[in-house]
Parts: C-alpha cells; structure tokens; sequence
C-alpha cells in the first residue's frame, strides 16, 4: 500500500516500529496532490509557505490533513469558498487549528467547500466544483465536500469539516469515508467562521473509525473562547472501541424507512443492522414523529443566523471591496450593494434573502418563533426516544452521490439530501457516518449512528465492532 | 392659546469604566491611539465568538438595584442587526425581551417637589466604532478602540413634564452612578449619552402626542434647550392645525434648533434574534444579594444621615452629597476636628468657590484633609483671621504647601498683644480725630470704621475683635 492510503494509526504504528518516517507520507501525500488534485479538485488553496510546520513543533502526530476553508488558519487565506473573502488571511488560529499545531499535524491547505457551507455538493465554490473521487461525474457531497473528497483521494490522511445541517456525515457518506458531527458544544467553534451558529459543528473526516476517535481526542474541550463550548469531561475516546456491542438497544426510527429511500441504500443498512444483531446487538422500532418538519424548520432556523452572521461581509474592514462604477445612493451604501453583488454567489444570495425574510418584523413570530418551537419538539422527539435505546441507526442520505449539475437548478431537491442529517444539528447530539457497502454503480452507502448528547463514546463503540466486521473501510477510490 | 402638557421621556447610555471590554479582553481607555486596542473578537472579524464579562453583568445589576428595579434572573443576549461602519459585525450585542434590570423608578427633585419618575428598563449592550471624517483624504475612517466597550442604557418611563424634571432627572441619575462607581459619566467623552423622547397633548387629556426623538444632545443643558426648542415647535405646529410626525431629529447647539433626520418609515427594522454565540442563563436570587450587598450609601441617605449625626442644615448637607468626592473630604476632616458645621462652612463657601474658579474637584486638588482642617484650626485660635484664612488657601491650593509654613514664610500671623495693638490705636486716634469726637457723642457705630483703618495699616494682621476693644476702652477712658 503506498504511504498515502494508510490511515493515521497505521502511519503512527509504522513511525513507532521506524518503518516509516513522517517525512515521507508528507511527502507522498503532497505529491498526489500536484498529481492528482486537478482532477478532483479537493483543496481551495494549497500553497504551504504559511503553514510549513515549525521544526520546534514537532509532535506526536506528524499527520497530514486537510481543513475545511472556514476554520481560520493563522496569516492563511481563509475564504469559505467565497469571492467575498478573497484575500482574507486571519491574523489568529481557530481554537481547533491550534490545538492540532501544539499536536504536531501538517497542514496541507484549505479544502474546498459549498460558498459559506450552503450546499450539499460542493458546486457553488467560487473556486470551482471539487469531483468524487469514486466517479468524476458525480459530486462529493457537501458542503466539506473538498475535506471528504481529499480524504477518499487519499491526498490527506485526516480532514477536518463542518456540520450544520448534514455537511460532514453527507460527503463522508458520498465517498465512502468516515465523518462525525459531535455534538454540540464539544469541539470549540472559536475561528469557525459562522454559518448558523447554534447549529455549526467541527469534527473530524477520516478513513476509518480508529482515527476518527484519535482526531476526536486532539479537538475536543471547552474552550473559554466560546461559550457556547461544553465545561464537560473529555474521555479518551479511544477506549470505546475496545467495547463489543452485546446487550445494547439500537433503535430505528419508522419515520426514515420511508418513500424517498433509495432501495440499495436501504438494502445496505437492513444489512448492517443484521450484522450488528449477529453481534449481540438488539433492535426496537422507535418514533420521531416530528421529523417532517425537520428541512422546514432547519431552513428557516439556519437561514436566519446566517442573514445576520454572513452581515459582516461588507467591504469595510476586509476582504472583497467594489464601489459601481456610477454613483447610485451615498458612497457607503453603494459600497455595502455593490461589495455584496460582487461578492456572493446565488445560493448564499438566496439563503441571506430567506433569512433575512424571516427575522422581519410582522413575519419573525410566524416562522423564526414557530421554527423554534417545532426544534424544541424535535429535540424531545429525540430525548424521549433515547429512553427506549442506545443509539439510532438510519442511512446517512436517502441516495449515493447524484450527478454533477444534477440539483444545482433545483434547490429544494439539494435541500431533501440532507432529509436524514439535519434533525440531528436541530436536537444538537452527535451522529457518525461511516461506509456500509457499495451500489452497483460502484458508489459507497452510508450508515448513520446517532447517540445521545456527549455520548460519542457509544457511536465509536458501535461504529467500530460494525467496521471490523467487514471491509468496506478498506477499499480506496482508484482514480 | 389652549394649554399643553408636556411629556417627556429619557434615554441614557452610560459606558461602564471596567478594565476590558464587555466580550474580549481588551482595554478601555479612552483617547489612545486609533485601532490600537483591539483584536479578531471586537473587530468582528470572521469566526471570532464574543465571551460575557462578568464585571459588565455585576455593574448592570448594581445599576438595576440603585434603581429600585426588579433584576431579571434570565440573562440572554439578542442580535440588533443594522449596517453602519462603525458596527463590525453588522449587528450590536444587546438585550432586548430580557432586559437585566426593569421596572423601577428614581426620586427627582425640582423647584424644592420631589416626584418618582419611573425607569421602564436598563439593559446591558456593546458600544460601536467611531467614525472620523477626514476632509483632506475625502474619505472616512474607523477607530474600533470603543467597539465592545460595555453600555448600560437605562429607559425612562414618560413621566417628566417638564425641560427642568428632565434636567433634574439627569443631575439626579449621574450622581447616583457617580456613588455606584461604575462610570466616570462624562458627557465630553462620551461615557454619558442621552436621547429625549419629546410630545404634547392638550392638559387633561389621556391620550399622549406624537412624539419625536431628540438625538445628538451634548450637554445637560442642551437637553433642556433641545426639549425647549422642541415643545415650541409642536405648541406652534398643533396650533396652526399642522400634524407633527414621528421622526428623530438632531439638536443642532449651534443654532440652538432641531432638525428632521429620518422618518418613521424610514426607521430600521432591526431584526432582533437571541444571540446563539452566547448561551442564556440563570442568575440566583443569592448572587443578586451578594451584589445589593456591595451598593454604597446613596446621595439621599447620606443627606439623611449627615443631618441627623451632624447637625448640618438640610442645604449644607445637600450641597455636600452632591459630590462624593466632597462629601467624603468632609467627613475625613470631622475625624480629625470634631467641629462639623464649622468644616462643612468652610467648605461650601471658601473651598467650594476656589475649586469653581479653578474648575477643579477635591480629586484634583493638591489639599489633604489634615491641612484643611489645621487651617481651620488656625482660624479658629485666632492665629490668623478669617480673611486672611482664606488667602492662605489660595495659596496652598496654589503651592501645596503647608498652612504652618505659609503663615511662616508670609508673616501672616495675628497681631494680638496689646503693646503693637496700642502703638497702631496711637496712630490711628491721631488721624482720626473728628472720628474720634463722633464717637465720644455717642456714635458707637463709628468704632467699626476705625478698626477698619487699623486693619488696613497691618494688612489684615489686626486682630479685628481686640482691636475693637481696645479702641473702645481708649477712646472712654480718653
């Protein structure tokens, strides 16, 4: 196997017996990536001079990875994919780019994204479409569909994305890798660039279940930068995967087996639920009777935080400025219309408007208000069903990876791919996605894995029993 | 002309004097250089996360309790969205269905009546940027050194009804944040901002006006010439049939005018949202307690007390508790010489007047305590006189020397031995004769113009009262 498809406990075996070095899987890796990129287009930016490791840095975990374009990375272009940040390199580190830097890790470069993570398909980039590794034609997932994309091209052995309504469990699930949107306040969200804050969540893309927990333990804290990071116990993740999944009670919502679902995907996780019945694993039929509402609700929700969150983007203090040619109101405001014109793309245009719309006086009560009621039942939905079990297990997306251009002209069919993901961000718990089988058409399926609020540990412990039993983390995207 | 009742309503934002700003911890000075006390959290730069100062919340909840208000035990942030340059983030931190404190009331006294006037709300919330318009680059620039700079805006009820209440109201309010130590309260610098809410309606009627919205009053008396100018344009507006709009206009102190800014319909829908960078929570009827613990004597207590512990007259006592700072001096005097009434005259008039001219407070002075009251000592064993007590102050206030040492050095001490004070009637008596004769028919009065030339002669010297004695006794015996 070349140094580039290993996972990262391969790669730290391989250091501790000295049959590898760091510097040759940096290497390796960087290679495939001048080789390789330009077909898949993973990273939005690649250039290191700002991010060589510091040699005093060295560290436990010299693992290459790629970061998601709205983690800030110290005096590096940081864009969220958007022209309106072009040149925008922040002078700080985010709380998890730090916390890696002491780690050790290289930074290979930003990857690319959905602009401001609005997509589920990583085509409104401005810097163009990044390609599934599986199958070119076809879209990665979004909107860390770059992170996914890198990690399944093995031009990084580790990436970290974003989650805020879907946007790493949907691409891991696409290219057939593992993702885990924790929850919400374990990974501090300091230098995140804000989507919809009570809903964004980093977390780790890997290519197993083994390095998602070690990538996990390197990220997770409170952080006292963010308040709306959880004061809890960390525990080493890493020793739930020691754990078998005998006696444990899964539960499987009836409201996900539905219409919709496409008939290999739920073929593939019927399977997996029968593999982790032979495990020792039981199973009970349970309700989250307002899941319909879910899309609904979470459009309405997250639309709104990111109307005021993305405001800032106004040409005054950084990033993209234009001023139209001929003066049409004062200066200032032209500034603000024409900066903003320029600077957006369709989707977050569109995203900024439908937020906008619903935080307006005379419409906030009948939608922001009622949109988070209806969170509120969700999330009782969940805390009432965690009763009955340990976890909940449903396809991560209805479909394997859709065609490019596909739903680019029909938004609200972009919006449906994200139909098993999102009410998870809404009830704030941690979800895993990791690859349960292939489509005929050669595509990996997903199996997701919800817990309850800080309980990480039990997907780990599920995920990876149901992992060692087959070997579908094993097979790599030829390209 | 038909008589009108005037209704007036305050708004107040007061800047906090913390250390750090209310969500990074950057610092607070006021006049440094541009841009130099910032980072990524109040510049809004993308992904920073804004963290609550504790201090900002326990200043807005000493706030809210000097304020007779109910503490909300809720504390959540709402998002105010509007563009501006000087708003980084395109939206202001601030509070807006909780506020911390609500429902409470101040005691304002004007023309000698003492009436409640109510505080609809206080609430906490984050200062923006200022702009600085530079006509010879002919483009404008930003200063973020106040962006984050903690805010408490308190509301009034409208329940002031007249440019004097309002005044009164606002003399009233800063002095009470003065004894609170919470804000410097300077208007010149900004720390003290206020908005008038402005209508009439016809006297006897229920209903209130249209009103209008005074912004960009610089001074107390600003407020009261604005609200003034205000009142006479609506009297004039609604006696000539006109509608008054609701609008916001700006106090030009120039012209000593109001002028139309922007109308309701084109007022900002602001869009508020709870803010989901800071998480709500709760604070215990404990900690509000433990805070009411720490508030000072306020004025009207100390008014009370100085009264009743020493005997000072109601005025005096007033004049004292209108500066903490004063108030203070006083009592570290009466620690050392227990003549109360006797130091506070000393300092309501001689004191008082010298820091006037001065435009000085206590602060500011070079005067302890300790030579104040050896001063007054000084008077009162008749070492010097009480004139000339006075230009010894001059001169401490002036040099910081002690009083000792300028009696010293100026030979200012009385003369009350009677040998020098007879050599002096020598002379005068001799002067003086016709005086003299005036006084020996009987026009004792004339006594007090011959102690005034003795006086003159020694340059204040003379003890005044002996003098008059002596005088007396020569010419009788004479």
């Amino acid at each position: 196997m070349k140094l580039n498809e290993l996972t990262a406990h391969e790669i730290l075996d391989g250091l501790q017996a000295k049959t590898i070095t760091a510097q040759a899987v940096t290497a390796c890796v960087k290679e495939v990536i001048q080789a390789q990129d330009k077909k898949i287009h993973a990273y939005a930016h690649t250039d290191d001079a700002a991010i060589a490791p510091d040699a005093a840095m060295a560290g436990k975990y010299p693992i290459p990875i790629a970061i998601k374009d709205n983690i800030c990375i110290k005096d590096y272009p940081t864009t969220c994919s958007s022209h309106i940040l072009k040149g925008f390199r922040p002078p700080y580190d985010a709380t998890v780019v730090r916390k890696l830097r002491e780690a050790g890790l290289i930074f290979l470069g930003h990857a690319n994204m959905d602009e401001f993570a609005f997509g589920s398909s990583t085509e409104s980039s401005c810097y163009g479409v990044t390609k599934n590794p599986w199958n070119l034609a076809c879209v990665p997932g979004g909107s860390s569909g770059g992170s996914a994309a890198a990690v399944a091209g093995n031009e990084a052995i580790w990436a970290l994305g974003s989650d805020t309504g879907g946007s790493i469990r949907q691409p891991a699930s696409f290219c057939g890798v593992v993702g885990l949107k924790p929850t919400y306040g374990r990974v501090s969200r300091y230098g995140l660039i804000a989507f919809a804050s009570s809903l964004d969540q980093i977390g780790p893309i890997t290519k197993d279940v083994t390095d998602c927990a070690i990538l996990l333990n390197l990220i997770a804290g409170h952080d006292e930068l963010d308040s709306t990071s959880a004061n809890v116990p960390v525990p080493d993740f890493t020793q739930s995967l020691k754990k078998d999944v005998k006696d444990l009670k899964i539960g499987i919502p009836k409201e996900y087996f539905i219409e919709g679902v496409d008939a290999e995907v739920k073929q593939s996780v019927l399977e997996a639920i029968n593999n982790l019945k032979a495990q020792g694993a039981s199973f009970v039929e349970i309700s989250l009777p307002h899941t319909e509402y879910a899309v609904a609700t979470y459009y309405i929700l997250a639309t709104a935080e990111a109307s005021s969150n993305l405001a800032r983007f106004d040409g005054v203090q950084y990033g993209l400025r234009c001023q139209p040619e001929q003066q049409r109101r004062t200066p200032i405001i032209d500034l603000y219309e024409e900066t903003r014109h320029q600077g957006f793309g369709a989707e977050a245009k569109r995203r900024i408007m439908l937020g906008t719309y619903s935080l307006s006086s005379g419409y906030y009560d009948a939608y922001y208000l009622k949109a988070q009621k209806v969170r509120t039942l969700i999330k009782q939905d969940f805390d009432e069903a965690f009763k009955a079990c340990d976890a909940i297990i449903t396809p991560t997306a209805p479909t394997t990876a859709f065609k490019l251009g596909e739903k680019t002209s029909d938004p609200l069919s972009m919006y449906l791919s994200d139909i098993y993901t999102i009410s998870v961000n809404l009830a704030g718990i941690p979800a895993l996605s990791l690859p349960c089988g292939f489509a005929k058409n050669g595509l990996p399926i997903g199996l997701q894995i919800m817990g309850k609020p800080f309980d990480e540990e039990m997907l780990f412990r599920i995920g990876y029993t149901y992992e060692q039993s087959t070997d579908w983390h094993k097979r790599r995207a030829v390209l | 002309m038909k008589s009108y009742e005037i209704v007036i309503g305050l708004e107040v934002h007061l800047q906090l004097d913390t250390q750090t700003k209310i969500f990074c911890g950057c610092a607070t000075h006021f006049g440094r250089n541009p841009n130099s006390q910032t980072c990524p959290v109040c510049l809004g730069l993308p992904g920073s996360l804004p963290v609550l100062n504790q201090q900002v919340l326990e200043s807005a909840m000493k706030i809210g309790l000097a304020l007779n208000c109910t503490i909300n035990t809720f504390v959540k942030f709402d998002r105010k969205n509007y563009y501006y340059p000087d708003l980084p983030k395109a939206y202001q931190i601030s509070q807006y269905d909780f506020p911390i404190a609500k429902k409470g009331s101040l005691a304002v006294t004007t023309n000698g009546q003492t009436k409640n006037i109510g505080i609809t709300r206080a609430h906490m919330e984050e200062d923006a940027g200022k702009l600085i318009h530079d006509p010879d680059i002919k483009s404008s620039l930003v200063d973020y050194n106040r962006t984050g700079v903690p805010l408490v805006e308190i509301v009034s009820e409208p329940d002031m009804r007249s440019s004097q209440e309002a005044y009164d109201y606002l003399t009233s309010l800063k002095l009470l944040m003065e004894y609170l130590d919470v804000s410097d309260c300077d208007m010149e610098k900004g720390s003290l901002r206020c908005d008038a809410n402005v209508s009439i309606r016809e006297a006897g009627s229920k209903e209130f006006g249209t009103k209008t919205e005074l912004k960009n009053l610089n001074s107390f008396k600003a407020v009261k010439a604005a609200i003034d100018y205000e009142v006479a344009r609506q009297i004039k507006m609604v006696e000539a049939g006109e509608r008054i709009i609701q609008e916001t206009r700006l106090w030009n102190d120039e012209k000593q005018m109001t002028f139309s800014m922007r109308s309701k319909e084109e007022a900002h829908d602001y869009r508020y949202f709870p803010e989901p960078d800071l998480v709500p929570f709760t604070i215990t009827e404990k900690d509000i307690e433990k805070v009411r613990q720490t508030l000072p004597e306020f004025p009207q207590e100390k008014i009370d007390r100085f009264i009743s512990q020493y005997q000072l007259s109601a005025y005096d006592a007033s004049v004292l508790a209108q500066d903490k700072a004063l108030a203070k001096f006083f009592e570290d005097c009466v620690v050392q010489l227990n003549a109360p009434k006797k130091i506070c005259n000393w300092i309501t008039s001689a004191l008082k007047q010298e820091l006037n001219t001065r435009k000085m407070d206590v602060h500011s002075i070079k005067l302890t305590p300790s030579d104040f009251v050896s001063l007054i000592k000084n008077v009162e064993e008749g070492v010097v006189s009480n004139l000339v007590g006075k230009e010894i102050l001059t001169v401490m206030l002036d040099t910081g020397n002690a009083c000792e040492v300028i009696i010293e050095e100026k030979g200012l001490r009385q003369v009350s031995d009677d040998e020098a004070l007879n050599k002096i009637i020598d002379e005068i008596l001799k002067e003086n004769t016709p005086i003299v004769e005036q006084i020996k028919s009987g026009k004792e009065s004339a006594v007090g113009f011959l102690v005034g030339q003795a006086m003159k002669k020694t340059q204040g010297k003379a003890n005044p009262k002996k003098m008059g004695e002596l005088i007396k006794r020569r010419i009788q015996n004479g």
